[in-house]
């Protein structure tokens, strides 16, 4: 006889409430008292969670939508979900999401000789050097991209 | 050791070395909405409070320009803010307690000891770092500042003292000249407490209020040192034990400690102005229904049930035009309590029908959950009427749902559809962290 039993975490007082959450849930099984127990009880673990994989640090990590295609050379499409985070050291080849002179822009970062260049991955746009006089700022790193396939 | 009449009575140097930090976010609500609109950085901006009645956060340029106190009514200033450039906001308070819980959260990770005081201020006990110079607490507090900044993009401010309304009054002191200061500031030193205090006038003091600083007034009790030094009995009598646990901890001696678990609620209100007037009973049915819904929610985030709930309904008393004042309360005891959103409407719609006199203009109305208890599992007993396995894990699912698509995605029938009445939110930004359908689009 299996005797399955499921033990749900309280969301509301351990986790920062981000959007998407299915609850983690640990499943194990064991029998009844009289009876073998089963070969698998010492192997069970838990189930995959996509959140815990992809927001490292909730309280830095903001859900973003793409609403341009200036980065579709690398696969970011109009309508995606960027998964951002704000506590990432920006490096050369970084994905970010920048403000321009007050507007948002996604870019990657290119950083040498002193200079800094935000580059579209999309031949209509061409890099954008950043100096002095433009206001710059860096709102975060771009971690993962989730497109949906099923869209035409 | 020896006290003598004009001596400085800080005690500071023979207790064990207490240290703790007041950190609190600039403007917070403005802040908040300029994560997501960084194109307002530098420009004046107000929040509001609900149903835009008056301005709840303004940012350093409004109050550079001499506008817009605090808690002054919107509707006297609008124009001025038309003219002057000022961007306003409804409250989006989703947005801002989901910016605060990432502020915590981020302060969480420089201390263990951590005290949420209010959406926007927390203490934090910096114990172990008795040995550490001055110079590296001001770096440890800037680097707190800069953290928080950059995984949440709200500007803070950071107050250090050994104990807590020193801590608070280092972080008004930093908030008042932030180009100097640089937003942190330390009344760690003994030195630095004699130069600042004598500055620091009494009403700016946490705990004080102008009540208590004309009072203190009276008895030529200017500023924070000489309240300081003022004779303990003078400061009892006027002050009760308030006032000398104010004092002493301005002397160095640390006697509020920092609040870690949140103590259970006694009781759970949830109420609100109407915008208008409202006089129908369905009309009120649907607002009651709001309120059970929006504490019971609450109920069950803190695993509690309710015992006994208080459905109250008033009139508004400085109406010019309807004058017929009402003001009606009822309440109603349950056998065995509940967290069911369902039942708890059906038991205040009980009250309400109770209390509801046709004819009236009503200008508010709300629910008391009192009794309160930790919810424990099913009591088998035959009078129980606790609520059951399976309406438990039918509000779970409500909750779950709500909690992914939005408040009240899913809900009792009775709460309606069509809410004139309800509040004016009309300049709120989108729902950025907590609805799918609103995220920041780049």
């Amino acid at each position: 006889m299996v005797n399955l039993e499921i033990l749900s975490s309280d969301f509301h007082s351990s986790s920062d409430s981000l959007p998407s959450q299915i609850p983690p849930v640990l499943f194990f099984e064991g029998y009844v008292p009289a009876g073998f127990p089963s070969p698998a009880e010492a192997y069970t673990e838990n189930r995959l969670n996509l959140h815990d994989l992809v927001v490292q640090k909730p309280a830095a990590t903001f859900f973003v939508r793409v609403n341009g295609d200036s980065m579709m050379g690398i696969g970011i499409y109009r309508g995606d979900l960027l998964i951002v985070d704000r506590s990432l050291e920006p490096v050369h080849r970084s994905i970010i999401v920048a403000v321009v002179n007050g507007e948002f822009t996604l870019k990657r970062l290119i950083k040498g000789d002193g200079r800094i260049k935000l580059r579209a991955e999309n031949p209509l746009y061409p890099d954008l050097e950043i100096t002095a006089e433009t206001h710059f700022e860096i709102w975060g790193v771009v971690a993962y991209n989730l497109h949906d396939l099923r869209k035409p | 050791m020896t006290l003598f009449k004009d001596m400085p009575k800080d005690m500071s140097k023979n207790m064990p070395k207490n240290i703790i930090a007041l950190v609190d976010c600039n403007s917070f609500y403005c802040s908040c909405e300029r994560v997501f609109r960084p194109d307002l950085w530098n420009k004046p901006i107000v929040v509001l409070s609900n149903g835009d009645g008056v301005i709840v956060s303004r940012t350093d340029e409004v109050k550079a320009m001499g506008l817009g106190q605090m808690s002054e009514p919107y509707f006297k200033i609008k124009d001025e803010f038309q003219r002057r450039g000022v961007y306003v906001f409804s409250s989006n308070y989703a947005l801002y307690a989901d910016m605060s819980r990432r502020v915590m959260k981020t302060l969480s990770e420089f201390t263990p000891e951590l005290e949420v005081y209010s959406i926007d201020e927390a203490f934090l006990s910096l114990r172990g770092f008795e040995n550490f110079e001055n110079k590296d607490l001001m770096a440890y507090a800037k680097k707190i500042r800069e953290t928080v900044l950059k995984h949440t993009g709200i500007p803070v401010s950071v107050g250090l003292g050994p104990t807590k309304v020193l801590a608070k009054a280092a972080n008004q002191i930093a908030k008042k000249n932030k180009m100097k200061t640089g937003c942190i500031y330390s009344l760690l030193s003994l030195g630095q407490r004699e130069i600042d205090l004598c500055q620091f006038p009494v009403q700016d003091l946490w705990g004080i209020g102008r009540q208590s600083s004309k009072k203190l007034n009276d008895y030529k009790i200017f500023n924070a040192a000489q309240l300081r030094d003022a004779n303990e009995l003078l400061i009892q009598k006027k002050l009760t034990i308030v006032g000398r646990r104010i004092q002493d901890e301005l002397r160095g001696i640390s006697c509020i400690d920092l609040k870690q678990a949140e103590a259970d609620k006694k009781q759970i209100i949830s109420s609100r102005s109407f915008d208008g007037y409202v006089t129908s009973k369905t009309h009120l049915q649907e607002s009651i229904a709001l309120h059970v819904s929006e504490a019971a929610i609450k109920l069950r985030k803190q695993n509690l049930i309710t015992k006994c709930i208080t459905v109250f309904i008033q009139t508004n008393p400085y109406s010019q035009v309807y004058k017929e004042q009402d003001f009606g309360s009822s309440s109603i005891s349950l056998l065995s309590g509940s967290s069911h959103t369902g039942k708890l409407i059906s038991y205040a719609l009980k009250c309400l029908d109770q209390i509801y006199k046709s004819g009236f203009y009503y200008k508010k109305a709300g629910v008391i959950f009192h009794d309160l208890s930790k919810k424990m599992g099913s009591q088998t007993d035959f009078f129980n009427e606790c609520d059951s396995d399976q309406e438990d894990q039918i509000m779970k699912i409500l909750d779950r749902i709500n909690d992914f698509h939005g408040k009240h995605t899913l809900k009792y029938a009775v709460l309606g559809t069509d809410k004139e009445w309800e509040l004016k939110f009309k300049l709120k930004s989108p729902y950025y962290t907590t609805r799918w359908s609103d995220l920041l689009r780049v």
